[in-house]
């Protein structure tokens, strides 16, 4: 596999992850309406984020992982993420999430830059298109959680 | 035109036709009881947000009647029903006329300083204990501008929270929002007199007929006229609006965005655009373009379920129009991607190039008679003046006005929506609400949530209202209010007509002006300027006219140029109103756009998918020049959609007799027996398809509640329920809750989730199942006949009438004056 493939390869299982970690953390919040539907919205976007990437790939005779159903995976990642991962305590769930997706989509996006310069560099316009199609919906999702981390963490950390 | 008609069972009255460009002729409409008028008080009406100017009629100290002021802008001397007879809900029995305290779990009289004494203890208590986060207010969009900006100054530089919002936030945010989106501040673009003026009318999701009846007179006397305007209505109900339209779109409820996306697809497509006007004064038309391209009315058609080719027409009917007025209303501002959806109909008048000329205008209307006030004092979610909270120059003009410093006012996020500070005070962290002149246990979705929050052991709420609303039966102090006609203010109606509203008449017992109210808590709680002085500085309502002036200065919303005096000698003016133009202002953006410049602008906007926010390096880059922003928006499906187990697409409104949960239009006798009762509409396919009929008891049920009513069979598009929102229980034997009956709030159906970049709760976008639970006894739906409840087939039911109590008086010309 070439590095640019590994790119793609990243990116796959990266978006596919980001909709899986939306969906997840929409079900655990469902109380907080505007988180709720808000991450079940954008969960659509890295969906079809992974799917473009797997058509790509396929043109490239690169083989991507089939997708698999959201939910069942989803409980075993989070389970696995949560035994490793330390958490302070104290820290609200919901500010800890948003944290995780900024987080995710930060790197999703990273690798965005990666591949748009590549295509760039390689005079690749079908990869071009592709970053520039999904890159600024990648922007999107980390402009909103940085937007609720602001808006909600006044409340939360001070006055509950 | 006939002297004295039923005005329950003729809404609009008789006609004066008149041609483009004329002015509307004057009808002057009056209903009086009794003989002999001691005097008669300005004032302007207070049930919808049409801003009718009316007098008061006041004989031995009571009001016995109003007539409409033939002077006036706005109506030209008509009244709409609720105007002609909502006034007599100032004298219902059971208005509340002391202070009531909650002891041992039971409300009981009080006086006012026990009651305010409890009030006061408790806020300083939270303040010590839990600083100003853990206190909220929810006010209302019917008290007067100087009550707003009271409420605005005590809560923002007094408590110093940032939990300050209106009810306007369920009728009028999105309004605000898509006027911020598009021009980078609030404000309406358009006048009521572009009716004179337009040849093309388009209304999305605005029953206007029902809403702001007085306006649809005006536009009936148009459609009357030579050279009638032609219609474009969007609305899944048949309303008289659609009924009048050349093209009427009633599409799925939740595909708004799909819709008008194809409408500004086809009208790139054919090149109906205004270049010129597009390159002069906007930015973001590529994007737009590019966001509509794949928007073909094929497209939407299978997403809306309207034919392709009625939504061509509908683009011919735009695309051919000289002089285009657009409105909107709550079938938009309600509905799934409400925003993103109000910003699509800015779009298609600016790519047009329609705007800030005679006919050529949009208005993105409001729900409440004060609601622009909410808005513009700063009691709505943003700061004062429509000032943006993100810039320091901004909030270093409110603290040098207040005299305080710039970290008291909280500005480190945007002020909190209603539906966020209901779900703080739901977690715990928001200990006390204070509810002004609303009444959320009927008016927000899901109410069993809601009940439940209000009732909550850790939440103290106070409610400053009428009447015992459902909301005050809950609450732990109740602080009786005066009411229109009884104290005197100011207030701006949707095309920012300003109006002055004397008191003719003396509050029921101890009832206090919302302002007195106001101002006295803030003396209780000693609030301090950074000098020492008290931080509210004024004691009546001149005194707070004049402050809100002081602060008004300098930005769109000025008001400097009014006064009492003149309200009072020419009527209703519109802002801004300055020294340079004291006749006031009819249209905005006559000349450009004049307030989306990065350092004059309220918001620099936000995400219409996300809501997050655009940052300032951002606004800056994208829109340098202060120009209008053409925002694309994709469109999304419904967050609620049919399923098995709810077949049904639910959606919730108005009747044109009632008003939000029927606290004063329940306690009118016309309007009352208008509308009597709850009920249910389906059309009449989906009603054959299921073996339904005119008159059958059913339940309609979601995942969150049910409701049980009688079906009423009309025209309304298949696959949809439709429910009217104002029903609660004040008036039933348990009083707060649903009894042995079953539910009867349309709210105990609908989901709690709102629009993330206005924050407005989505009550027309839900998926329902529907049983019946006895077959029709004979009785039909006690629906009216008039609007868009009318039964298709006219036999199902007699037709609505007020009866002698209902005749009203309507003449052409200026009645005689007043009685000394």
């Amino acid at each position: 596999m070439n590095p640019v493939e590994a790119v793609l390869r990243t990116l796959h299982d990266g978006e596919l992850a980001l909709r899986d970690d939306l969906l997840a953390a929409a079900e655990d919040h469902r109380a907080e309406h505007e988180f709720h539907h808000v991450a079940t919205d954008t969960a659509r976007w890295s969906a079809e984020h992974a799917r473009l990437i797997a058509v790509t790939a396929a043109a490239r005779d690169l083989r991507l992982p089939a997708d698999h159903d959201p939910t069942t995976l989803t409980r075993l990642r989070r389970k696995a993420a949560a035994d490793l991962t330390p958490r302070p305590d104290g820290l609200p769930d919901l500010l800890e999430a948003l944290a995780a997706l900024h987080l995710a989509a930060s790197r999703n996006s990273l690798h965005w830059e990666m591949l748009a310069q590549a295509a760039q560099a390689g005079r690749d316009a079908e990869l071009l298109e592709l970053a520039s199609r999904c890159h600024p919906q990648t922007l999107r999702q980390m402009r909103w959680t940085n937007t609720l981390i602001k808006t909600l963490a006044p409340q939360l950390l001070t006055a509950s | 035109m006939r002297d004295r008609i039923d005005r329950i069972a003729e809404p609009w009255g008789d006609r004066t036709p008149y041609r483009p460009g004329q002015p509307w002729p004057v009808r002057r409409d009056a209903y009086l009881t009794g003989d002999g008028v001691d005097r008669w008080v300005p004032t302007a009406s207070l049930l919808h947000s049409n801003g009718d100017a009316m007098d008061v009629a006041v004989r031995d100290g009571r009001i016995v009647g109003v007539r409409g002021r033939a002077d006036d802008r706005v109506n030209r001397g008509r009244l709409g029903p609720k105007d002609l007879f909502g006034w007599q809900a100032n004298h219902a029995d059971d208005r509340l006329t002391v202070p009531l305290v909650r002891r041992n779990g039971r409300l009981e009289e009080s006086d006012w300083d026990t009651a305010m004494g409890l009030v006061v203890e408790r806020s300083r208590h939270l303040l010590d204990a839990h600083g100003p986060g853990s206190i909220g207010f929810y006010t209302s969009g019917q008290l007067f501008l100087e009550e707003y900006y009271t409420l605005a100054v005590i809560a923002r530089a007094g408590i110093g929270t940032n939990h300050l919002d209106g009810n306007t936030r369920l009728c009028t945010a999105t309004a605000a929002e898509a006027l911020k989106e598009t021009f980078g501040c609030d404000g309406q673009p358009a006048s009521y007199t572009d009716v004179d003026h337009c040849d093309t009318l388009a209304l999305y999701g605005h029953n206007m007929a029902e809403t702001q009846p007085v306006l649809w007179m005006r536009v009936l006397d148009r459609l009357a006229g030579p050279e009638p305007p032609r219609l474009l209505c969007v609305d899944p109900r048949p309303t008289p609006v659609a009924a009048r339209a050349e093209v009427h779109l009633a599409p799925r409820i939740g595909t708004n965005v799909a819709l008008l996306n194809a409408l500004l697809h086809e009208l790139v497509r054919t090149d109906r655009i205004d270049h010129a006007y597009v390159d002069a004064h906007t930015v973001g038309y590529a994007e737009l373009v590019a966001g509509v391209e794949k928007c073909t009315p094929e497209w939407a058609a299978r997403i809306c379920d309207v034919p392709a080719r009625e939504i061509r027409r509908a683009a011919e009917l735009l695309g051919d129009a000289r002089r285009l007025l657009s409105t909107v209303l709550q079938g938009v501002y309600q509905s799934h991607q409400a925003t993103a959806a109000a910003v699509q109909v800015n779009n298609i008048q600016l790519v047009r190039g329609m705007l800030g000329r005679p006919g050529c205008g949009v208005l993105q209307m409001n729900g409440q008679p004060t609601a622009e006030n909410t808005r513009e004092c700063g009691a709505d979610g943003d700061l004062p003046g429509f000032r943006n909270w993100e810039n320091a120059a901004h909030v270093a003009e409110l603290a040098k006005l207040w005299n305080v410093d710039v970290d008291r006012i909280p500005h480190h996020g945007p002020p909190t929506p209603a539906m966020q500070i209901f779900r703080y005070a739901e977690q715990g962290s928001i200990k006390m609400l204070w509810i002004s002149g609303t009444n959320p246990a009927v008016s927000l979705p899901e109410l069993a949530r809601i009940r439940e929050l209000l009732r909550a052991e850790g939440l103290f709420t106070v409610v400053q209202d009428l009447y015992p609303t459902e909301t005050a039966l809950l609450a732990d102090v109740v602080l009786p209010a005066a009411t229109w006609g009884e104290k005197t203010g100011t207030f701006t109606n949707a095309d920012r007509t300003v109006h002055l509203c004397e008191q003719a008449v003396r509050p029921p017992g101890q009832a206090r002006p919302d302002l007195d109210i106001l101002l006295d808590y803030a003396r209780r709680m000693d609030f301090r300027d950074r000098d020492g002085a008290p931080l509210i500085g004024w004691h009546d309502p001149r005194t707070a006219f004049a402050a809100w002036q002081r602060c008004s200065a300098g930005r769109p919303c000025d008001y400097t140029g009014l006064s009492y005096e003149l309200l009072r000698e020419r009527g209703g003016v519109q802002w801004p109103c300055t020294a340079e133009h004291p006749e006031g202002t009819e249209r905005l953006y006559t000349d450009g756009i004049s307030w989306a410049d990065p350092d004059t602008c309220e918001s620099y906007g936000r995400d219409l998918v996300t809501g997050a926010s655009v940052s300032e390096t951002e606004y800056r880059a994208l829109n340098p020049d202060g120009r209008a922003v053409l925002k694309a928006a994709e469109y999304l499906p419904p967050h609620e959609d049919v399923s098995d187990d709810y077949p049904l697409q639910l959606t919730t409104g108005r009747t044109l007799y009632h008003f939000h949960t029927r606290t004063k239009t329940g306690r009118t006798p016309q309007l009352d027996a208008a509308a009597p009762e709850m009920w249910v509409e389906i059309g009449a396919g989906e009603a054959h398809r299921r073996g339904l009929g005119e008159g059958d008891l059913v339940e309609v049920a979601t995942a969150r509640g049910a409701v049980r009513a009688r079906l009423r069979v009309t025209a309304l598009r298949d696959g949809l329920l439709f429910l009217p929102f104002h029903y609660g229980y004040w008036d039933t034997p348990v009083r707060t809750d649903p009894g042995a009956d079953g539910g009867r709030a349309a709210n105990e159906t609908t989901p709690t989730d709102w629009d993330p970049v206005s924050k407005q709760p989505l009550f027309k976008t839900a998926a329902a199942r529907l049983t019946r639970l006895a077959p029709a006894d004979g009785t039909p739906a006690p629906a009216p006949t008039t609007g868009a409840a009318a039964p298709a087939d006219p036999a199902a039911a007699p037709p609505t009438t007020g009866g002698p109590a209902a005749l009203a008086d309507q003449r052409p010309a200026p009645a005689p004056e007043a009685t000394p």
